[in-house]
């Protein structure tokens, strides 16, 4: 095709135009000073942002009552990753476009059991020569399923009006089973910082994946609490947002756009596309823009679009310049 | 069975076809490969002393301060890379060298849509160019996931947010079961090691591409479709 291939040479292609001198090397090397100069000068003058990363221990000692509530949550299975589906588990669908759900396609290839991971697990390790906490946990192994419903409920309901003292959480007298105990305990695990190295991955020594830990945090709302104080949630253009004064990933600007635009903010939507399932519709969208970018030289009326709008005479002006003084003439 | 090229013919029989000027045999696959690149890429296209009088617009300029900017992009990821992820939190030269690599991307993303838009608005996809803009938009994604990962790798309130927040895409879309943006190890290792060369490679593939078929001419006055 002739829009892949030039069927002439290259000194065929410029027969007849003017050729002047030109120094490539020197052009790339005065292009690699000049943007060196500039990106120390950005680095030396306006630094970089670095704000420290939230621990689970800062969440558990600043808001104790969030913490508790969240692992409370995990338990009754009513958090954002506990009903998330894949690839964490299969408790939720995720989302979907008509028939085209890519979540279900992989299975549950990340498996994460949040009442387990995140509460179970850690206050077992916890346990280890706490009698008090070893009976607490017993006793909720041991109750019915439908008796651990009750006390979640009821101590879920108690944490709305729940009060901190002396870094613990304190509910209205009520029949919680062992609820309270299991979870001041692992509200003080976590404030001591235990909790922080026990939701790292398969617990072995070296560490590099935090997916636990950040499920665990993103299922509270202290972490996005803060995120919101930084404009970094989703519907205030987080994606493109970086914290402080800094510019974060403008280039994703047209992506993080569509999160604040109809149908992807409404319950309602357009063509079974809407706010419920605003990621899948916009990953889908994305990829068509992509794909169409990449296809403009094979798309007529957007490979016109140049032709039209005249900024290539701008561009060119030297060239076109000489043609309008002969028309003129 | 050895190679009967490669053994002293018969007197009675002809001699094998070879190069008059060095001998080689003409079936030779390096000598054929010489001859595709002499023939795609001479020296005095990939490294010109001269260009078309119309190359005189500063849109030009965009496409090597975008590559500038990649060098100093990669060289400043390297110094971090060597040097670990602590660095860049505990020491302030290392926080300057992060500091370097954060400007030198935003530079370089700069740089780049300049670039695009420019190339556009010149419709230089023209005249058998086509796939020199479409890898040019390859690696345009391939830069912004790049990026991406970078910002999942900065250990810092961003990241972890950036991470909690774009999971969501990321399994909607289904790549998420593959590319766990919440696993750091991950993420750090397609940052410093698979994504900057593929990103790499496509921008020499593309600089090849523009050196070996030139810049497009003007777009012709008398009209016509920009293809």
């Amino acid at each position: 095709m002739r829009m892949f291939t030039q069927r002439m040479t290259q000194d065929e292609y410029y027969r007849g135009v003017r050729m002047v001198p030109y120094d490539l090397l020197k052009e790339l090397g005065l292009a690699l000073a000049g943007v060196a100069v500039l990106a120390v000068i950005m680095a030396a003058v306006l630094s970089s942002p670095d704000v420290p990363p939230v621990t689970i221990a800062a969440w558990a000692q600043n808001d104790p009552v969030d913490f508790v509530t969240t692992a409370t949550g995990e338990l009754s299975g009513s958090t954002i990753s506990a009903g998330y589906g894949n690839p964490y588990n299969t408790n939720g669908s995720g989302q979907s476009w008509g028939p085209i759900a890519p979540v279900r396609w992989f299975g549950t290839r990340i498996p994460v059991d949040s009442a387990d991971a995140f509460v179970i697990q850690p206050l077992k390790t916890a346990s280890v020569g706490d009698n008090d906490l070893g009976t607490a946990l017993a006793a909720w192994s041991g109750a019915s399923s439908d008796q651990q419903g009750k006390w979640l409920k009821a101590y879920t309901d108690a944490l709305g009006k729940a009060t901190v003292t002396d870094r613990k959480v304190t509910v209205a007298t009520g029949d919680y089973g062992p609820l309270p105990t299991m979870m001041n305990n692992l509200l003080g695990v976590a404030q001591a910082g235990g909790l922080d190295g026990l939701l790292l991955v398969n617990g072995r020594f070296y560490q590099t994946d935090y997916t636990q830990g950040l499920l665990f945090m993103g299922d509270g709302g202290y972490l996005s609490g803060l995120a919101q104080q930084a404009n970094l949630t989703g519907s205030q253009w987080g994606m493109m947002n970086e914290t402080g004064q800094y510019p974060g990933q403008t280039w994703l600007w047209l992506y993080t756009m569509w999160y604040q635009v109809w149908p992807f903010t409404s319950h309602n939507g357009f063509l079974g596309l809407n706010a419920g399932n605003a990621d899948l519709g916009i990953v889908i969208l994305m990829t068509v823009l992509t794909v169409a970018l990449a296809l403009v030289p094979l798309m007529p009326i957007l490979r016109d679009i140049p032709r039209w709008i005249p900024i290539h005479r701008l561009i060119w002006r030297h060239y076109y310049a000489p043609k309008r003084a002969a028309a003129r003439t | 069975m050895p190679d009967q090229h490669l053994q002293n013919p018969p007197a009675t029989q002809p001699a094998p076809a070879v190069s008059p000027n060095n001998g080689s045999h003409p079936d030779s696959w390096t000598l054929k490969a010489r001859t595709w690149v002499d023939r795609v890429l001479p020296m005095d296209h990939l490294l010109p002393d001269r260009q078309p009088y119309f190359v005189g617009s500063w849109v030009y300029v965009f496409g090597v301060i975008t590559i500038a900017a990649l060098v100093w992009v990669i060289v400043s990821g390297v110094v971090l890379s060597f040097m670990g992820p602590q660095w860049w939190h505990d020491s302030s030269l290392g926080h300057f060298f992060n500091s370097l690599h954060f400007w030198s991307v935003q530079l370089f993303f700069l740089f780049m849509v300049l670039h695009l838009w420019g190339q556009y608005f010149m419709a230089g996809w023209r005249d058998g160019r086509a796939a020199t803009w479409m890898i040019g938009v390859v690696i345009f994604a391939a830069s912004i996931i790049t990026a991406f990962t970078g910002y999942l790798s900065q250990q810092n309130f961003a990241s972890q947010f950036i991470a909690v927040n774009a999971k969501d895409a990321m399994n909607a879309g289904g790549i998420g079961a593959f590319f766990n943006v919440l696993n750091f190890g991950q993420m750090y290792g397609l940052h410093v090691m698979l994504l900057p060369i593929t990103v790499t490679f496509l921008v020499v593939a593309h600089i090849v591409m523009v050196r070996s078929r030139g810049v497009v001419k003007p777009i012709r006055p008398e009209g016509g479709s920009a293809r």
